[in-house]
């Protein structure tokens, strides 16, 4: 248990402190210092009341939907900026923000808690979020523009239940002016929400697992970064302990650094017999702690 | 090159990330996440 009650506390730290603004609660409005330029590395709403960084699919989206009007007033951005944070934090660590720091996938782990039957996600859903990166984050924002040459966020309008819960609803419920805009918009995104919330409770992080664009990205990187999870195939037999404590369902033994895994660790706690483990620049840990 | 592999991506991308931040993009993201984003809360 000791890497799932680190990561709990890891989870508990980043949401409270990617969401620090706490006066902006008091206003009705978002905090608007220099910082929030910054990526950071889960899906949290920059429009969140408190967020303190930027979105960086929000962020890619806008990038993306820009080029087009900033090529035609030769301004050279093209979203490198933030194609580069998230290089850089795929690249050492994979999908561990998944698994250790995103807040919406924090949430998700809490909604499984409820008691209930619980129902395995079919793994052919997992290729949709490769869909959703492609299409609604990519090519929409990128191909589709207005008179101003200014392509939407696709993604972030239509789908993301991440910023209907962190930004939507407290902004409706804190500011009257943006109260009385609301209309379909927000009632379909508030059903894609609630839908979401349903699947939570039956079903472990679906939203990570068929259509987090953020997930489809840094698991991607999961074979390619320099942390890597290990599998002693010597001391593994095959016993499929992993694969059923696992929350999204990768049998470690075959894919240990698959696009899925959300790197929680918890097959190394799951192994009876010591064979999975993680590596990190090409060293392993220390063994973990006992369990007290 | 796979175990280099994963150092020329970071490399790679914090030349990416200099090399934006140096084209204004940093700025532009600030702009974007200053302001409230109608999209993302469902009234654009």
């Amino acid at each position: 248990m000791a890497y799932q009650k680190r990561r709990r506390w890891f989870q508990i730290g980043s949401a409270l402190g990617f969401n620090s603004y706490l006066p902006a609660w008091l206003k009705g409005q978002i905090f608007q210092g220099s910082i929030k330029g910054a990526c950071i590395p889960v899906l949290n709403c920059y429009s969140c009341p408190s967020a303190i960084g930027a979105c960086p699919i929000g962020s890619l989206q806008n990038s993306l939907g820009s080029i087009r009007f900033n090529l035609s007033v030769a301004q050279h951005q093209f979203g490198l900026y933030v194609l580069g944070i998230l290089g850089v934090v795929g690249s050492l660590i994979g999908r561990i923000p998944c698994g250790w720091l995103c807040p919406f996938g924090f949430i998700q782990e809490l909604f499984y808690k409820i008691s209930t039957p619980k129902l395995q996600i079919p793994k052919f859903l997992s290729y949709f979020r490769y869909v959703v990166l492609a299409l609604m984050v990519i090519l929409l924002p990128l191909l589709i523009v207005d008179e101003f040459g200014y392509g939407e966020t696709w993604f972030c309008k239509w789908i993301c239940p991440a910023g209907t819960l962190e930004a939507g609803i407290p902004l409706v419920a804190l500011n009257s002016g943006i109260r009385g805009q609301i209309g379909f918009m927000f009632s379909w995104k508030m059903g894609i929400l609630v839908l979401f919330i349903a699947w939570m409770i039956f079903s472990q992080r679906p939203f990570c697992r068929t259509t987090c664009p953020l997930g489809a990205i840094f698991g991607l990187f999961n074979k390619a970064s320099l942390f890597q999870m290990v599998v002693d195939d010597e001391k593994c037999i095959e016993c499929n302990k992993c694969y059923r404590d696992c929350p999204v369902k990768v049998k470690v033994y075959e894919t240990p650094n698959s696009a899925d895994c959300i790197r929680c660790l918890k097959c190394i706690e799951s192994c009876l017999y010591g064979a999975v483990n993680y590596e990190f620049l090409r060293k392993k840990p220390l063994p973990a702690p006992a369990e007290k | 090159m796979r175990r280099k592999l994963p150092v020329i991506l970071f490399v790679a991308s914090l030349i990416l990330i200099v090399v934006g931040i140096r084209l204004g993009e940093f700025k532009a993201a600030l702009e974007k996440a200053i302001t409230i984003c109608l999209n993302c809360i469902g009234i654009g």
